[in-house]
């Protein structure tokens, strides 16, 4: 630098003719910089439009990707519902019909037995006396005193045969009374079949009501409407946040099974081994801890509450039933060494406060509480229950496989979209840099630019004003 | 979805085999090793209750897998006969703290009976304590000095030795000023610092500790 200011004696003469050099050079290749600006600009802008057009396609894609997914996932959901209330119905119907020939059986014997203790029940109207017109007869006759004997012996039958017929009456009365209170149980028997009938009926007729809304949308989710789309696609975030709080539960529970089993695992694998930086006594808790929430999974798979291994799902009911006393037996024996181990801390945790109070001269840090055994029995009952407890994560979890795939495309789409506006921000910003490089190009040129203006004018005074050779300038201004 | 189940499935796997990479490889030692030298010297021999006060904190502190010794420092020092009670913990934690009640009971026993020496070999009790520690292995190796740090050596003992002292730590307990300290504090100052010379030259760590209420700091 400093010896191109050594051209002339003078260094501020070497410096101006530097610079009229500089802006002559400058002014010459105005218009090849301006277009290599320019075509650098709208290069580098194209670049940027074509990243950004191809991010939106594979927005697109993945939304209709995870369109596609969210019907699928919902019209399997739907499905199982579905043929969860069709076979609600079919136990309904299976259990009501197998016992309908008994029902039927019991209905007739009732009716007939009502039938029959109708027909005895009916009233038999009591026998005119045959005696009346003899009687008539007698008193007619023409004999004093031997007429009035036989009337009075008449009178006496008459009597008597009133007192019998009355007897007779009141015991048939009595029969027909006692009759039509053994109609009773029977009519409450076919009350009772009717109202238990009826609310079959009921429940297959909800059902159905239940099936039809399933089935309606069924059809929207086959169809591939918006708005099943939509539906599906916020239960399936809700689904997500849900499940991951139960998750979050199910790990803290797992953190306080860990810690049941850690330090007694130290006594059976050794405190001091390691398998790179973990511990193996932390190792062999953690997997005994898996082991049983994997059991718990098989376990739910073969009672077919979840779905997550279709290979189980598929199995034999016998087969099915051997894989969940296997798994429920695994359990069992795990639940039973985790109670084990948790005593075994207890104890441990015990010699270890002794010890050290010995070692610290320490006589009250030995004594032992006497209601310390609460604490030991508590911790063996979590230590029990605990493995059950975790086989329920089998459901979360499996909402949350399932929900996850969705969320993940969701916010996938949502990442796609803000880097392709990012990227079409960024190719109007370098479309527009290109012109404030030109811009800042001409700055140092104003003093040609403006003779040229001049000349270009004085050549053509009749369009100075706004003309086509002012262009130049005022393009060079603006 | 077979995917991810797929992937479920290989998760466990991969898991495993994670762990069984990492337990191929070597893993470092992590364990501590602690040799306790007490002075029996005639000056210092009334001091030596504290040995025991040590011990048991460093007992506290130490775990499964961890070494402990603690040797006296009579005449001639370097020699096995001068360690009192050594051990190395057990795996168990259980086992571990049956070993520490027997260790401190030992420790015990010995101070109740200790005699005091004529001579003090520092220097050879050092030269044990390393020798000890270097053989156990340990990650971390302390060495604790319960002394007045005035080393006398018997006519024939040649000590003129140099430490090697790499990845020790050297911490000097309860150094008491000797009677002729209290006239001219400089032999104390100068004693420490030949000391403190003399193990960082070896490339060891120094340390003293005169307060032993408060040893939380020292393992």
């Amino acid at each position: 630098m400093t010896t191109l200011l050594t051209i002339t004696p003078w260094p501020a003469v070497s410096a101006g003719i530097l610079l009229i050099l500089l802006v002559a050079a400058l002014y010459f290749a105005r218009d090849t910089a301006h277009q290599a600006i320019q075509a650098a600009a709208a290069a580098l802008a194209h670049g940027l439009r074509v990243a950004s057009h191809s991010v939106i396609h594979a927005q697109a894609r993945l939304a209709a990707r995870n369109r596609e997914v969210l019907l699928a996932a919902g019209r399997e959901a739907k499905e199982r519902v579905v043929e969860r209330e069709f076979i609600r119905i079919a136990d309904t119907v299976r259990k009501d019909l197998s016992g309908y020939p008994d029902m039927h059986r019991r209905l007739s014997e009732a009716i007939r037995r009502i039938e029959e203790d109708q027909e005895k029940a009916v009233e038999v109207p009591p026998e005119v006396p045959g005696w009346a017109q003899a009687v008539e007869v007698v008193a007619n006759l023409d004999a004093h005193n031997a007429g009035a004997e036989i009337l009075s012996d008449i009178h006496k039958s008459m009597l008597k045969a009133h007192a019998e017929a009355m007897d007779v009456y009141r015991k048939a009365s009595s029969e027909r009374h006692s009759l039509l209170r053994r109609m009773m149980p029977d009519w409450r028997l076919i009350q009772e079949t009717l109202g238990r009938v009826n609310r079959s009926v009921e429940s297959v007729i909800g059902r159905s009501q239940a099936i039809d809304r399933h089935m309606q949308e069924y059809e929207t989710i086959v169809r591939g409407e918006d708005q099943a789309v939509s539906v599906l696609s916020s239960s399936s975030i809700v689904y997500f946040f849900v499940s991951a709080l139960v998750l979050a539960v199910a790990t803290a529970g797992t953190a306080v099974n860990f810690t049941l089993i850690a330090r007694p695992m130290a006594e059976m694998v050794g405190g001091t081994n390691y398998i790179g930086t973990w511990r193996t006594a932390d190792i062999a808790a953690l997997v005994i801890i898996m082991v049983e929430i994997s059991m718990g999974l098989f376990l739910m798979e073969s009672l077919r509450i979840t779905r997550l291994f279709p290979v189980i799902g598929a199995l034999s009911d016998k087969m099915r039933v051997r894989m969940m006393i296997t798994t429920f037996m695994i359990l069992l024996l795990m639940a039973s060494i985790e109670a084990g181990l948790a005593y075994m801390r207890e104890v441990l945790l015990l010699d270890e406060m002794a010890t050290n109070a010995l070692l610290r001269g320490d006589s009250t840090g030995a004594l032992v509480n006497s209601h310390l055994w609460i604490t030991t029995a508590a911790q063996m009952g979590m230590g029990f229950v605990l493995p059950f407890a975790l086989v329920f994560v089998a459901i979360p979890l499996e909402t949350f496989v399932h929900s996850l795939r969705t969320v993940v495309g969701l916010l996938g789409i949502a990442m796609l979209q803000a880097l392709a506006l990012l990227l079409r921000l960024l190719a109007n910003a370098s479309r527009h840099l290109g012109g404030i490089a030109r811009r800042l190009y001409d700055l140092p040129l104003f003093v040609p630019l403006w003779i040229e203006t001049r000349l270009r004018s004085a050549a053509h005074p009749a369009n100075a004003p706004g003309s086509v050779a002012g262009k130049s300038w005022k393009e060079a201004r603006t | 979805m077979k995917r991810n189940l797929v992937w479920f499935a290989a998760a466990p796997v991969l898991l495993a085999a994670a762990l069984w990479l990492g337990a191929c490889a070597p893993s470092p030692p992590r364990n501590t090793g602690v040799y306790l030298l007490v002075d029996t010297s005639g000056s210092y021999n009334r001091q030596v209750r504290k040995a025991e006060q040590i011990t048991l904190y460093a007992l506290t502190r130490l775990q499964s897998s961890d070494s402990i010794a603690v040797a006296r420092i009579d005449t001639g020092s370097f020699t096995e006969k001068d360690i009192i009670a050594k051990a190395t913990f057990d795996d168990r934690p259980s086992t571990a703290n049956q070993q520490k009640r027997a260790f401190a009971s030992h420790v015990e026993k010995f101070i109740d009976q200790s005699a005091p020496a004529q001579y003090t070999d520092i220097t050879g009790g050092l030269l044990q304590a390393i020798e000890f520690l270097n053989e156990k292995h340990t990650a971390r190796k302390e060495i604790l000095i319960l002394s007045d740090m005035k080393e006398e050596l018997a006519k024939g003992y040649v000590r003129d030795i140099p430490l090697d002292l790499r990845g020790f730590d050297v911490v000097a307990l309860n150094v008491t000023k000797l009677r002729t300290d209290n006239f001219d504090p400089r032999q104390y100052l100068a004693r420490l610092d030949e000391w403190r010379g003399r193990v960082e030259k070896g490339g060891g760590h120094w340390r003293v500790i005169n307060d032993l209420d408060r040893l939380d700091g020292l393992l």
